[in-house]
């Protein structure tokens, strides 16, 4: 994956209003890579020939003001999309050397290590217990109820929840707080041991102090995992984030590291958005 | 300009007094509709349970040479006229069955004939002459005919002999035809509705499909016994009037009930935990197993019991495959000749006798009964399961 990285350069230094790498010095591994990405609901297009390289074991935070195509971009990478019927897409979406939307990728599969958080915490209506050790046990990582609950045990702990709920693990996971029950569905999420987790605005439903929690969750967990997160606070973004996409209207206006995206925008359109002129 | 205080008051006036209007015009509606409850129950209680008291006689039987031929030998002649027909009927096989009864004299409560019963209800009789009237009156001072709990209405099948008539018959037959009926249309019902729901593409296919599913609630019962009589009797050869053809017969009927509740329930479970359950990387079946339809259980059963439950009152299409029937024995298989509790309604209804108005009643209680427990089954159901998520 490497050898991709002086290719890549090439590319940016001739995309010009379209940066898709990075243009940092430092040398992370490529996680996805995404060409020409069109997508259609129906006949409106929704995204307009998108290109970016995302990293391993870091935090990419996708911002934009709304229905510009961020939340439909995430959707792209495990193919969560394919549960709207009117949606076409084109283009290629790259992990590992796969390309995801092939026909013979098995959307169970790339699930399995792409995993997702929501907008809204969604814990299954099961216990606490059950919550985590479903999926694992589901895709065969355990079937000794000893290492199921070792499995849970570490992944409400990665989570920063198993202080909080290690004596109720059998309550059903719906009596959690929001913020609890945010963190259950992270803890969901990284039991299966993903490659890369999406977030889809995880906080935008949460308090201040849940917030502040699994903003610190989310810097704990990219040593661990790739994350990409979609966020409408930009304050967010500037804070977990290590690379930044500026999303406007079903394109990537800008794709920087966080740092030089928020004290140096390369584009009017971004410049303008981070200091709250739209959005 | 904007209108003052006072003329806001004018206009809300006369809009106040317009809901107070529909306030009081569905109060009356209710009030309306429960009247007629009420009159319904009123008349159908005061009709129906005398069916389940019956007066009884204590009478002596002789077990003599004659009576091995003639049962009415064993008894006083004069009672002869008020006993149940039933009673010296069984009496020569009572002592074929067991010799060692010649002889002996027994003590027993029997059952009185119809026309004792309905004059002692207080009902019009016309089999009844003056002097037998004033010899039950002279036995009810004695101590010896009294009224007692009808057992048999519950124990015993259909009869031509009032006193003698029971449901049993019917309620196995209506358990037997319910098995039939769920067992087909629930796992059918569940499966379509799931197929449609969860799997199906939304094309003009299956919007056709869920169009005719939709009608198909809608058509006259009758119908379906027809559609049962042409393909399950004169085509597939299954045997009429049986519980098998019946509950065939009544799953078509209660087909679209349950697949039109199980889509609500599917539907009612939030669209949020279908995602959590693809995102961790669930295939379609596993999505549907594991947490759709546990979620849709209590709202498909309770649809399934309320489909069960308008079957189980369902007469029209049961006419058709031969199930209205005078079934007299319990039927004990699948293939034998049975019939249903609203059948048996339907054909006491029509006797002459007046002591059967009593038994219909009776069964119609039975039958009611019955729906109000599945309902109240149903409702439990659906407190006990729901979920909040």
């Amino acid at each position: 994956m490497n050898s991709q990285v002086p290719e890549m350069s090439k590319q940016q230094a001739s995309a010009v209003g379209q940066p898709f790498t990075r243009n940092d010095d430092a040398c992370h591994d490529l996680s996805i890579r995404v060409r020409d990405l069109n997508l259609w609901y129906g006949k409106a297009q929704a995204l307009n020939g998108l290109n970016i390289d995302l990293y391993q074991k870091n935090v990419t935070a996708l911002i934009g003001p709304s229905g510009c195509g961020k939340s439909t971009f995430l959707r792209c990478l495990n193919r969560m999309n394919d549960l709207i019927p009117s949606v076409r897409i084109e283009g290629l979406v790259e992990m590992d050397g796969r390309d995801v939307n092939a026909a013979k990728m098995d959307e169970v599969a790339l699930r399995r290590r792409v995993g997702m958080v929501f907008q809204k915490p969604n814990p299954f209506p099961k216990s606490i217990f059950e919550n985590v050790a479903y999926a694992p046990r589901m895709h065969d990582i355990v079937s000794r109820k000893g290492e199921q609950e070792e499995l849970v045990e570490k992944a409400l702990r990665d989570a920063g929840l198993w202080n909080e709920v290690k004596d109720k693990l059998h309550e059903p996971g719906t009596s959690l707080s929001g913020g609890q029950q945010q963190r259950l569905c992270i803890a969901r999420a990284i039991a299966v041991q993903p490659d890369v987790i999406l977030m889809d605005e995880p906080t935008s439903a949460l308090d201040p102090i849940s917030t502040a929690t699994i903003e610190d969750l989310m810097d704990k967990l990219k040593k661990q995992f790739t994350i990409i997160t979609v966020t409408h606070n930009m304050q967010q973004a500037a804070r977990v984030a290590d690379y930044t996409a500026f999303f406007h209207l079903g394109e990537i206006i800008e794709y920087n590291d966080t740092k030089t995206l928020f004290s140096n925008p390369a584009t009017k359109k971004a410049e303008d958005y981070i200091t709250g002129r739209y959005g | 300009m904007s209108d003052s205080y006072d003329q806001i008051s004018q206009q809300l006036k006369s809009r106040h007094r317009k809901s107070t209007r529909l306030k009081y015009m569905s109060m009356g509606a209710l009030a309306l509709a429960g009247a007629f409850l009420l009159i319904f129950f009123a008349d159908m209680l005061s009709k129906g349970l005398p069916a389940f008291k019956q007066a009884m006689i204590n009478i002596e039987i002789n077990y003599t040479e004659d009576a091995a031929s003639n049962g009415r030998a064993a008894v006083d002649q004069d009672l002869s006229t008020i006993i149940s027909r039933s009673v010296v009927r069984v009496i020569p096989l009572e002592m074929r069955n067991d010799p060692s009864l010649l002889g002996t004299t027994v003590q027993r409560w029997v059952l009185a004939s119809a026309n004792v019963d309905q004059y002692l209800k207080g009902n019009p009789v016309r089999g009844l002459d003056d002097e037998e009237k004033a010899r039950i009156d002279r036995l009810v001072e004695d101590g010896r005919v009294e009224m007692q709990f009808n057992a048999g209405f519950f124990s015993r099948g259909d009869s031509k002999m009032p006193e003698l008539a029971g449901i049993m018959s019917a309620v196995v037959g209506t358990v037997m035809t319910m098995i039939v009926t769920l067992g087909i249309a629930f796992p059918i019902g569940v499966m379509t509705a799931v197929y449609l729901e969860e799997f199906a593409p939304d094309n003009k296919l299956t919007q056709l499909i869920e169009i005719n599913i939709n009608n198909l609630a809608a058509i006259p019962s009758i119908l379906f016994g027809l559609l049962g009589l042409a393909i399950f009797i004169n085509f597939f050869g299954v045997p009429r009037s049986t519980p098998l053809v019946g509950g065939m017969t009544l799953a078509l009927m209660t087909l679209p009930v349950i697949i039109i509740s199980t889509r609500t329930a599917l539907r009612s479970v939030p669209e949020s935990i279908r995602h959590a359950a693809f995102g961790v990387g669930c295939s379609r079946w596993q999505v549907v197993k594991d947490h759709v339809l546990p979620l849709a259980m209590p709202g498909i059963m309770t649809g399934s019991i309320i489909g069960l439950a308008q079957a189980m009152g369902e007469t029209a299409p049961l006419i058709i495959v031969g199930m209205v029937a005078f079934i007299p024995d319990v039927t004990a298989s699948f293939t034998q000749a049975a019939t249903v509790m609203p059948a048996q309604v339907f054909t006491w209804s029509g006797e002459p006798s007046r002591a059967f108005v009593e038994k219909t009643a009776g069964g119609i209680i039975v039958l009611l009964a019955v729906l109000i427990s599945l309902n109240a089954a149903a409702v439990l159901l659906r407190k006990k399961f729901e979920r909040r998520w």
